[in-house]
């Protein structure tokens, strides 16, 4: 399906937030890759859940608890489907990208290295998927090496081939950057960790919402994303591995749901993915997050894709119209995301000016400081799109980086 | 677009591309790095003091507008102040930045510092207008920081 084949302006009538005036003026909203909006059928189905299937999952024999359970389930097997997976049993469900890689630090991170071992690092991460590995090395005197990149932000890969060593067990990246916005290649990374028999672990939150993602064709030993970047609410997200990574490892957190049986004198615990799912879950999100892939599903993962190729393209030009603007991230390969800044105004100044026409941006380091730094840059401002949004506000966007220039005099 | 000339008025634009004071001092008695960890804005404060008197002040580094204009504005108003003085103006200039959005305010007390009353109508920049103040009051206590002595 191509983009052309979709009604876009009824897509975008799906989103009650979009419809709404800021300050005086319409909402423009250009800061989907921190959170996406929310279509009326997610909303729906949150509420839904709790005006009729509301019951805690795992536990009772009642009707209620047997709905709630489907519904939790079914969504699993929804994720897998719509990544690929192999088995409904390899994605856990987690708070978010975040705690998705918390888990993996704390439980194959903890179990398999050690003292001496490295960990690739891509300058390109959010700070989500280099903190952990900071901490898990510190703990294990084990070392964490940036993989570099270039001016346009692409990642140097003579560089991390020449990383790459018996020492090294584990290689962290995103498949798309919260920052720039570049796509890196990570099933060829994946292959190249491979070779040196390192793990690969990639961070989907910017990819599995713009482009239809397939865990397995890339490769990955680990993948995590995010509910609420992709029409789904806020506190859901995935990790995947494949079934025999999750059973060779230890559980994180204890408690309820994820036990086979306890006692004082023995507990054991119950098999993936309940043994990482501890306590009462986030079930709402789960129900909102299976609406959501529904929602996506439904639109076409590829139309998406083509749709959003085509906005990038439109404020690219846009923002590059305006005098005094530079692009920051000029990779090939890009998704979503059109990061700048302007000569003579900080990034923050014109976050504030252009909210006053009601044009939503993102200003400062965007979680990802080590980008910035290599970029000689303390911030840029960012407009991140979805298929939501229209070309007509890529002209709103340039007229209101105008203002910013009328203000400052540039 | 009436209250966003009234947050990048001219003294503020002045400030921000022509800022005062702004220069390291390389026999401070003081110096004390400021940062806002939110949006990566940091500058170095240097004070010369004598006796209880700030007999020189000055800083590199800032950010945005707000935080540069800021910096500048504070470092020309504080030049020749007691600490006591200077505690004093940072206690108006907090009670000005800080009062509920919408209050009515006469600036003519506060002087050039007075350019600085629209950001209350912008609270999350609020952090932008403090971060000098509260890097120069990190630095007349001595408290962490680099503290070089005379």
């Amino acid at each position: 399906m191509t983009a052309a084949a979709v009604d876009w302006a009824r897509v975008r009538a799906d989103f009650p937030a979009l419809d709404q005036k800021v300050r005086g003026k319409p909402l423009v909203y250009l800061d989907s890759a921190a959170t996406s909006q929310k279509p009326r059928v997610v909303i729906d189905a949150v509420r839904h859940y709790y005006e009729r299937d509301n019951a805690n999952i795992h536990r009772g024999v009642h009707w209620l608890s047997e709905q709630a359970t489907k519904a939790y389930e079914d969504v699993r097997k929804k994720v897998a489907r719509f990544i690929n997976a192999a088995d409904p049993r390899e994605c856990v469900f987690v708070r978010g990208a975040t705690e998705g890689i918390n888990l993996i630090a704390q439980t194959w991170g903890r179990t398999r290295i050690g003292a001496g071992d490295e960990i690739l690092v891509s300058t390109l991460e959010h700070h989500s998927n280099l903190v952990p590995w900071q901490m898990l090395a510190a703990e294990k005197g084990a070392r964490v090496r940036p993989i570099p990149m270039n001016d346009a932000g692409e990642l140097d890969l003579d560089a991390y081939a020449a990383m790459l060593s018996g020492k090294t067990r584990l290689v962290c990246v995103n498949h798309v950057s919260n920052a720039l916005g570049t796509v890196n290649p990570v099933a060829r990374m994946a292959e190249m960790a491979h070779g040196a028999g390192a793990t690969i672990l990639v961070d989907g939150a910017q990819a599995v919402p713009h482009m239809p993602v397939d865990v397995r064709a890339i490769g990955a030993d680990f993948y995590v994303f995010s509910g609420h970047k992709m029409c789904a609410p806020t506190g859901i997200g995935v990790a995947w591995a494949p079934l025999a990574t999750w059973e060779s490892l230890p559980p994180w957190q204890g408690g309820g749901d994820m036990i086979a049986s306890v006692s004082f004198e023995k507990t054991t615990y119950a098999p993936a993915p309940a043994r990482f799912e501890a306590g009462t879950p986030n079930i709402e999100g789960v129900v909102g997050l299976g609406a959501a892939i529904d929602y996506l599903t439904a639109l076409g993962m590829p139309a998406v894709a083509a749709r959003e190729a085509e906005l990038l393209k439109v404020f690219e030009a846009a923002v590059r119209g305006v005098p005094g603007t530079r692009l920051v991230g000029t990779a090939r390969e890009k998704a979503g995301v059109v990061s700048f800044v302007m000569e003579g105004v900080h990034p923050h100044d014109i976050g504030t000016i252009t909210d006053r026409e009601g044009v939503a941006l993102r200003t400062g380091h965007h979680c990802a400081e080590p980008v910035m730094r290599r970029l000689g840059l303390a911030a840029t401002a960012r407009a991140s799109v979805a298929f939501y949004n229209t070309p007509q506000e890529a002209a709103a966007l340039a007229a209101a980086l105008g203002a910013v220039r009328e203000i400052f005099r540039t | 677009m009436t209250d966003l000339r009234d947050l990048f008025s001219e003294v503020i634009l002045d400030h921000y591309k022509s800022p005062r004071n702004f220069r390291a001092m390389p026999d401070a008695s003081r110096s004390m790095p400021g940062s806002n960890p939110l949006c990566g804005d940091h500058l170095i404060l240097f004070i010369k003091l004598d006796g209880d008197r700030i007999a020189d002040i000055s800083f590199q580094g800032g950010g945005c507008a707000i935080s540069t204009s800021s910096a500048s504005m504070m470092t020309h108003a504080l030049r020749g102040k007691t600490r006591a003085e200077a505690e004093e103006l940072f206690r108006k200039f907090h009670a000005m930045v800080t009062r509920e959005p919408g209050t009515a305010f006469d600036p003519e007390p506060m002087g050039s510092l007075g350019a600085l009353a629209g950001v209350a109508e912008f609270p999350v920049r609020v952090k932008c207008a403090s971060l000098a103040w509260h890097t120069l009051e990190a630095a007349l206590k001595g408290a962490g920081g680099t503290v070089s002595t005379e």
